[in-house]
């Protein structure tokens, strides 16, 4: 495989979307938009209760209202008994079966019981309100200290820790050296612990779909997804059709982050239709959105560096307790195997626990668990430069992770940029800024492991000599326009004559989810071998033509020519030109390609921010930011640094203000907008980007990951920006205004 | 009860249609009148995914009862573009990148339209205040900031010249 690194006319470039013009014009169809003759109205009935045993439910006054055409219960779902795992990727499909929609319990606020369809959305929420579900209210438990406390109320007697109902779902060690041996060498050792709350991905898009089940059992599914055979996996598995029969039509998706890698609703759907003989479409509120799905772990985390005076770090140890809501699976591998991977330590002790509790089911979340972990890591290693007066980033230097690094989580590093980041960080103009008055600065790294997996690609050339490129996963953040490059530049052509779609279930091969900054990595290569391929049949066929031998031939700037002039003198062959002589040359121009991609290898991001406090209200603001990351290589550099500066801002609202509240009664008080404070453009500053481009050698364009990677950083940078500015260190999230006043009212009467 | 007969212009067009008198004019926009390009982030006027014109207003609307818009103009996304000429702060959002998954990006321009429209020279500072009702999850906002001022600018010029000739 050739690392494309120099005259590229196409990859580097920052060409506009395919995608584009749809976007920018409301044409676009996501999944709410879409609808179909005949079609009506799913509702869900949620439960009120944090934690309640359903003894009954009576659907008899809702079935009879008019206008209802279906309901369906825990019953007309496919159920996954709890004692046998059935996994689909990282998911377990016994909670998957019980997070869709409650059985034996129900577990949070906003767990479904129920669905409903009826021919006018009002008709349907007031069929809801005419089920009758018999609830043992039982005692409920929402924060991880809670949780492990001895007498917990338990979640699932089935789940077992160290021989004993627990709410301690499973267990994470990573280990390198002597734990032990290690801190008995340093001779400066710092501990701190940390908290975090659950955070919404936020997406501005609610879940929805649209299903319709003919009488055969021939069911369409359109849905907003980051994975259209994820959804065709799951709805198979849950509502009991075989896959064959599905076909999953990725609409286009309004931001996932993580969070719709599972499904909600389809399954739901699906049965309504099946049962009513009617498209049914289902769109979430807001409400649903932040009470239902999602958000990532909230966590507590003990992290502890010893290192020696010249700044050797010679150990590390983390405990990581992150919350799994109601049903197991909170991702304490990103947490346990991130947090200490830019870094050369030789004894590391790296564990994770993940904790059940009665709050909404946790879904990925960009670099999941990672920013947790860093989080907790990154302080203490800004902690720790203080007490060995160094500099933050001369201290990750001294320390940094290089080609032939072995990680305690297992691989060793190939060829890494985590060094240059430290550098190019160090060598920016914002490190050696002057600050101001109430200002300070803070610096952060962080890694994410990246991802490889299936993917298929179909590239076809037009009749008129064009080029149609079909690739399995939904793109979120302009991996159409990457891909448009790189098919360019393969066959030399101009990036407008590709096309780039995506297919659904039944028209292009099996392709893994848009998820784990894996999409660009294992398409790009499909789609390589694909074009490649092409060129072959190209380069035959001009062969044929000019009767010499095909590797006499090359393919350059959009036509076959003689590799020499010894193989003879012919004008070249343009694509548009073989294109039309294909049907007396064997037919049709096209290839597939499916693989299992391997080598996405992790990616890694150093951060500086400025903050300034408004200690009158205790107002956090970020004035200045500059994220630096080891990209691989920028195919198209408008929507790499767009992930940048996206993971940024997500951060930023992590580290400051977002946070789920929950009431007294275990209900979350702030399920919307309004009182769940994400960033609005008005908060931030601009967002700077240092890409830093070493190839991955183990990719033909040089790509990595690079969507998950820059939310890994930010909170500890912010956290160490208030502290530079304040001298005052929090360890929890968020540093909201209460929280900073607090601090600077304890401050200020300490001074009196 | 029976429904409620409004006629109102959208786009330019003359539009009728008939709703309940809860109904939103987004429901009515994304419903009988068949213009999906505005988008239902929140329904409570926190996101800015829905925002149109109202006359020369800039309005949510999932907050605006479709009734109101009776003898009014509404402008949504779907009129904003000539054919297949886009306008230029459209034609700025695709080169600057200026948008990632593209909810938000209906909304986005019909607010940076009215900005521009009322105050043809933004500050960085104006832009940010002027957008901080439409929510963006994707890009920091950088970009899309980026994208009016130099809308902006490029205007300006624009203007500039159709002026000395």
């Amino acid at each position: 495989m050739n690392v494309i690194t120099t005259n590229n006319k196409w990859i580097g470039q920052r060409t506009i979307r395919p995608d584009g013009a749809d976007k920018v014009t409301g044409r676009a169809a996501f999944a709410a938009d879409t609808t179909m003759p005949g079609m009506i109205w799913g509702k869900i009935l949620r439960s009120p209760h944090p934690h309640a045993r359903i003894k009954s439910i009576d659907t008899s006054k809702a079935e009879a209202l008019p206008g209802v055409k279906a309901v369906v219960t825990a019953r007309d779902v496919v159920d996954f008994p709890i004692d046998k795992s059935v996994m689909l990727g990282i998911q377990d499909m016994r909670w998957m079966c019980r997070n869709v929609m409650a059985r034996e319990k129900a577990l949070f606020p906003g767990h479904p019981v129920a669905a409903v369809a009826a021919t006018t959305e009002a008709i349907a929420a007031q069929a809801c309100a005419l089920i009758e579900v018999d609830y043992e209210v039982l005692p409920w438990v929402i924060e991880i200290d809670d949780a492990l406390k001895p007498d917990a109320p338990i979640l699932h007697e089935f789940v077992k820790f160290e021989g004993k109902p627990s709410n301690i779902a499973g267990k994470l060690e990573a280990k390198k050296g002597d734990i032990a041996l290690g801190f008995k060498e340093a001779e400066v050792v710092v501990e701190r612990s940390f908290t975090t709350r659950p955070v919404h991905q936020g997406y501005i898009e609610p879940h929805a779909c649209l299903v319709s089940v003919g009488a055969d059992n021939k069911t369409t599914i359109w849905s907003s997804s980051q994975g259209q055979f994820m959804v065709r996996a799951m709805t198979s598995y849950l509502a009991g059709i075989p896959q064959s029969d599905i076909r999953a039509i990725p609409a286009e998706i309004g931001g996932g982050f993580g969070g719709k890698t599972i499904v909600y609703l389809e399954p739901l759907a699906t049965l309504l239709a099946k049962k009513s003989g009617r498209p049914v479409k289902m769109v979430m509120t807001r409400e649903e959105v932040m009470r239902s799905t999602g958000p990532t772990s909230g966590s507590k985390s003990t992290v502890k560096f010893g290192a020696k005076k010249d700044g050797t770090i010679v150990a590390a140890q983390g405990t990581f307790y992150l919350q799994a809501g109601a049903l197991p699976g909170s991702p304490i591998r990103g947490a346990v195997g991130c947090s200490f991977s830019p870094y050369d330590i030789p004894n590391v002790l790296s564990v994770g626990y993940d904790v059940l509790s009665n709050r909404s089911k946790v879904a990925a979340y960009r670099a999941p668990g990672a920013p947790i972990g860093a989080y907790a890591v990154e302080c203490v290693l800004d902690e720790l430069a203080e007490a060995l007066k160094m500099d933050p980033l001369e201290l990750r230097l001294k320390n940094a992770a290089k080609q032939g690094t072995k990680a305690a989580h297992g691989p060793v590093f190939p060829r890494i940029g985590y060094v240059e980041t430290l550098e190019a960080a160090k060598a920016s103009a914002h490190y050696s800024a002057p600050l101001g008055k109430l200002q300070g600065r803070g610096v952060a790294s962080g890694f994410w492991f990246n991802a490889g997996g299936e993917s298929s690609a179909q590239v076809n050339i037009t009749e008129d000599g064009n080029v149609v490129v079909t690739t399995g996963h939904p793109d979120i953040g302009g991996s159409r326009a990457a891909i448009a490059n790189i098919c360019a530049e393969l066959l030399g052509i101009d990036y407008k004559r590709v096309s780039v779609l995506i297919g659904d279930t039944a028209t292009v091969g099996f392709s893994n989810l848009t998820g784990g900054s894996r999409v660009l990595f294992a398409s790009a290569m499909v789609v390589t071998q694909s074009a490649e391929k092409i060129i072959t049949t190209l380069r035959e066929r001009a062969a044929k033509i000019w009767e010499i031998d095909p590797e006499a031939v090359k393919w350059e700037n959009g036509a076959a020519h003689p590799a020499s002039p010894n193989a003879g003198e012919f004008p070249p062959l343009t694509l548009a030109e073989l294109a039309a002589k294909a049907p007396s040359m064997g037919g049709p121009i096209g290839a597939g390609v499916q693989l299992n991609t391997e080598g996405a290898e992790g990616g890694f991001g150093t951060h500086i921010c400025d903050v300034e406090v408004d200690v009158e209200l205790g107002i956090v603001r970020v004035i200045r930011y500059t994220a630096v990351q080891d990209v691989g290589r920028a195919i198209h550099p408008g929507y790499v640094e767009g992930q940048m500066q996206g993971g940024v801002a997500q951060g930023i609202g992590w580290a400051l203000n977002e946070e789920y509240i929950y009431n007294k009664q275990g209900k979350v008080d702030n399920p919307g907008f309004l009182d769940y404070r994400m960033p609005v453009c008005s908060d931030l500053p601009m967002l700077d980007t240092i890409m830093v481009e070493v190839p991955n050698p183990k990719h033909p364009q040089g790509v990595k990951g690079v969507g998950e990677v820059p939310l890994v950083p930010v909170m500890a940078a912010v956290a160490n920006a208030i502290y530079n500015a304040l001298g005052k260190r929090f360890y929890s999230l968020p540093m909201s205004p209460p929280k900073v006043l607090e601090v600077l009212d304890a401050r200020s009467e300490a001074a009196e | 009860m029976s429904k409620l007969h409004i006629s109102t212009t959208v786009n330019g067009e003359p539009a009728e249609f008939l709703c309940e008198a809860s109904d939103t004019m987004l429901d009515v926009l994304r419903g009988p009148l068949g213009l999906t390009g505005s988008k239902e982030g929140c329904a409570s006027g926190d996101c800015g995914a829905c925002s149109i014109l109202l006359d020369d207003r800039l309005v949510c609307s999932c907050l605006m009862l479709a009734a109101e818009s009776e003898g009014h103009q509404l402008r949504t996304i779907e009129g904003m573009a000539r054919g297949d000429h886009l306008h230029p702060l459209q034609q700025k959002f695709l080169e600057l990148a200026a948008l990632q998954c593209g909810i938000c990006t209906s909304g986005m321009l019909v607010a940076s339209d009215a900005l521009l429209k009322k105050n043809p020279h933004p500050s960085e500072e104006e832009v940010r205040y002027w957008l901080a009702g439409n929510l963006c999850r994707c890009t920091g906002y950088d970009k899309i900031v980026r994208a009016v001022m130099e809308t902006a600018a490029d205007m300006r010029e624009q203007g500039n010249m159709e002026a000395r000739q």
